[in-house]
């Protein structure tokens, strides 16, 4: 195929044909400013910031929608481009409350970078606001169509990445909302609160429910005992909010800001991961003994549980019943735990920090209270610890590194690897083959489940016999996969889904910007940490060894049925 | 109001059909809107959600189409339809001022029902009866020059 000449800027880039002038001006290293533009998902030229002129045509131009053409000479930065880039900015300016001070995405908003980078030193144009107010319905997300300019992002996402379609342009005119349908409350709908929509979005007209008030009021409490866990995908993303490098592995320095901002025991959610694969790894060989239900279908993900209570009850009974980490470890936080430590459950507060947005709803499902209690008081995200950690005016990067608290710290790189796409089906993949085999793994990398692609399988030899898997990540890639099992297209013993693509490192709680190359980095990072550690195979977990030995008994026995498994709930289709 | 939805029998059966027709087709959802609302007169929400699931078209999205497109309404209509012109001539001549006292007096806004059921209201572009202005209708009967005073004993006129 013959490329295309075009020069931008005086400079000559060589291009395909198709490719956008937005596209080509960053292949040529210049800079051009957007805002509605999300790439690969949402192209739709409405906010017309990436406005450039092109030699011959009779207005500027959309850069992010017009295609290069044989000999276009484009000029991204003169006094009419300017000019009109800062007036199309003031114009949406016009009816956005300008609360930047106040805003949770302070420093952190495309909007506010963009009215700074164009220049734009006044807002002319004091028009109407938007009649929309808060709607807090939801227990994982904000929404604030006040603070809304219309780019769409967060529709594509829901829509094309996550097929969940939870929200859409609603109305018309200059009561365009984006909202769900009858412009319901997002907490009485279909969302499944998966946060994606958080992260995109470049202002804080969708955002993560801030709960640090009620962990900085547990901390301050003399009465209880504050004990927190931090997920897998934590550790490799929270160093973002400080100004390293994604996929910077600030474990021992997360766990040193955690007991500086006064957190009785710093557990980790790795251990409840091992103790999932034990759950989950004994519920897979019974089911694959005992005539199934199969597909087993993996149940670590809040936002997928919820998605396939709505949208796919009918297999519900393939799902497995172990909760997930987050709750497992709430669980035997106040039993276990409290047992050992000889604390009252009811002063124990549980707080996990979360690279995501629907672990907020999973915590207050009421069937988690299985130690009597909530079993998980607060779900903060990685944003919101972030900001604490700001708050509390740490600096972050030169923290020193320390190591969790005994026992419920103690994890292998099993648990670890739970945070990416993939990770929890190797890491049961590790454990069930000893288990059936009675022989040692050769090799512990299963390289076929890892990765950022949407969908992959494997077949894995068990004693002569071919395991068939498959993982998903992104809620549209889980609809796909489901759909070919139940049109019989496909069979399969063992399914990984994860709500968001990537995983729980691309989760929606995690730092803004998370995007192709940060979710790239940080899969890396957790494939790394699984590396370094000295034990890789859930089973081998001594911690989990002397729980079993301890409290729980066998894994699946009475128990463990008690505290770490549960059911679902069919839910209405709208 | 609540929207109830009125489905049974009759108007079950031509939905049904119509369904049947474009099922798994989401490029015939406003034909499939129109004649629905043909159907029920309005679009009421478990209609809404019928279409969203033959059509295979997210629900969030159908309300979209349908929240934009003035012709499609999810209120039921009333016994009686109040037009309200709000043509150039009419508007000139006071309609804004007839529109707010309508308002006030039926306790909804354009393109709802009275709670019982006796009046919907909707604002229409230019009845053709420029030199009467301001002008509304109700059902077939042209008012012309209503001055806000006389809304009462208009809409008195019509009550059952």
């Amino acid at each position: 195929m013959s490329l295309i000449n075009i020069t931008i800027d005086g400079r000559p880039v060589q291009v395909p044909p198709g490719t956008t002038i937005l596209e080509a001006a960053r292949k040529a290293g210049v800079k051009i400013p957007t805002l509605c533009y999300l790439e690969e998902l949402s192209v739709i030229g409405a906010c017309r910031l990436c406005l450039v002129q092109v030699e011959g045509a009779r207005t500027l131009v959309a850069a992010c929608v017009a295609q290069a053409g044989e000999g276009m000479v484009v000029h991204t930065n003169t006094p009419a481009v300017r000019q009109a880039r800062r007036v199309n900015l003031e114009l949406i300016l016009s009816n956005h409350p300008r609360e930047c001070l106040t805003c949770l995405r302070n420093t952190n908003c495309e909007l506010q970078r963009l009215a700074a980078e164009l220049g734009v030193d006044q807002v002319r144009f004091e028009g109407e606001m938007s009649p929309y107010g808060v709607d807090d319905s939801s227990p994982a997300l904000v929404r604030d169509p006040r603070k809304c300019v219309l780019c769409r992002r967060c529709v594509a996402v829901c829509s094309e990445v996550q097929g969940v379609s939870a929200i859409a342009v609603q109305e018309r005119g200059f009561d365009t909302v984006v909202a769900p349908a009858f412009l319901a409350p997002l907490g009485e709908v279909s969302c499944v609160n998966c946060g994606q929509c958080s992260l995109v979005c470049p202002t804080a007209a969708i955002h993560e429910r801030d709960q640090t008030a009620e962990v900085w009021a547990a901390l301050a409490d003399p009465e209880k005992h504050v004990v927190v866990q931090t997920a897998p995908a934590v550790r490799v993303s929270v160093g973002e909010m400080f100004g390293l490098e994604p996929g910077s592995i600030v474990t021992g320095k997360l766990v040193a800001a955690l007991r500086r901002l006064g957190f009785d025991r710093v557990f980790d959610t790795d251990f409840a991961a091992d103790l999932t694969i034990m759950e989950e790894a004994n519920e897979f060989i019974h089911r694959l003994q005992n005539g199934g239900p199969l597909p087993l279908i993996t149940s670590c993900s809040p936002g997928w549980i919820k998605f396939i209570e709505h949208f796919y009850p009918q297999l519900l009974p393939n799902l497995s019943t172990c909760k997930s980490p987050q709750q497992m470890f709430g669980a035997l936080a106040k039993t276990y735990y409290a047992q050992r430590a000889g604390i009252d459950p009811a002063k124990i507060f549980v707080v996990s920090i979360m690279p995501c947005t629907a672990k907020k709803f999973e915590a207050r499902r009421p069937e988690m209270r299985a130690s009597g209690y909530w079993d998980v008081d607060v779900v903060l995200t990685t944003r919101e610890l972030g900001r604490m950690i700001k708050q509390a005016g740490f600096d972050f990067a030169s923290l020193p590194e320390e190591d969790y608290d005994e026992p419920l710290g103690i994890s292998t790189g099993a648990g670890a690897i739970f945070g990416a796409t993939g990770g929890v089906m190797e890491a049961a993949l590790r454990t069930a083959y000893e288990l059936l085999t009675g022989a040692t793994l050769l090799s512990l990398d299963f390289e076929e489940v890892r990765g950022l692609k949407g969908i992959k399988e494997a077949v894995v030899g068990v004693n002569g016999c071919e395991v068939r898997v498959a993982v998903a990540n992104g809620l549209d890639n889980a609809r796909k996969v489901l759909d070919t099992v139940i049109n019989g297209e496909k069979e399969y013993h063992f399914i990984e889904i994860m709500a968001c693509p990537g995983g729980c490192i691309g989760g929606g709680g995690q730092p803004i910007p998370t995007n192709r190359e940060t979710r790239a980095r940080r899969v890396a990072a957790i494939y790394q940490v699984d590396r370094q550690l000295p034990l890789r195979k859930s089973h081998e977990n001594p911690a989990v060894q002397a729980l079993y030995r301890e409290f729980l008994g066998k894994p699946s026995g009475h128990k463990s049925h008690e505290l770490l498994h549960t059911h679902y709930t069919p839910r209405e289709r709208f | 109001m609540a929207v109830t939805c009125q489905c049974g029998g009759e108007r079950t059966r031509k939905l049904e059909a119509l369904l049947d027709r474009y099922r798994g087709q989401p490029q015939a959802l406003i034909q499939v809107l129109h004649q629905a609302q043909e159907i029920y007169g309005y679009l009421p929400r478990e209609v809404l959600k019928k279409v969203s699931l033959a059509l295979n078209v997210p629900l969030s999205q159908v309300y979209g189409v349908v929240s934009f497109y003035s012709f499609f309404t999810i209120h039921p209509k009333g016994r009686h339809r109040i037009s309200v012109c709000k043509g150039t001539a009419c508007y000139v001549r006071g309609a804004e001022q007839l529109l707010e006292h309508l308002r006030e007096e039926l306790r909804i806004k354009p393109g709802e029902t009275t709670a019982d059921g006796e009046f919907s209201l909707e604002v229409v572009r230019c009845l053709g009866a420029c030199g009467l202005g301001p002008v509304i209708m109700v059902d077939e009967d042209v008012h012309a020059r209503v001055m806000p005073e006389r809304i009462p004993d208009i809409l008195s006129a019509y009550r059952s």
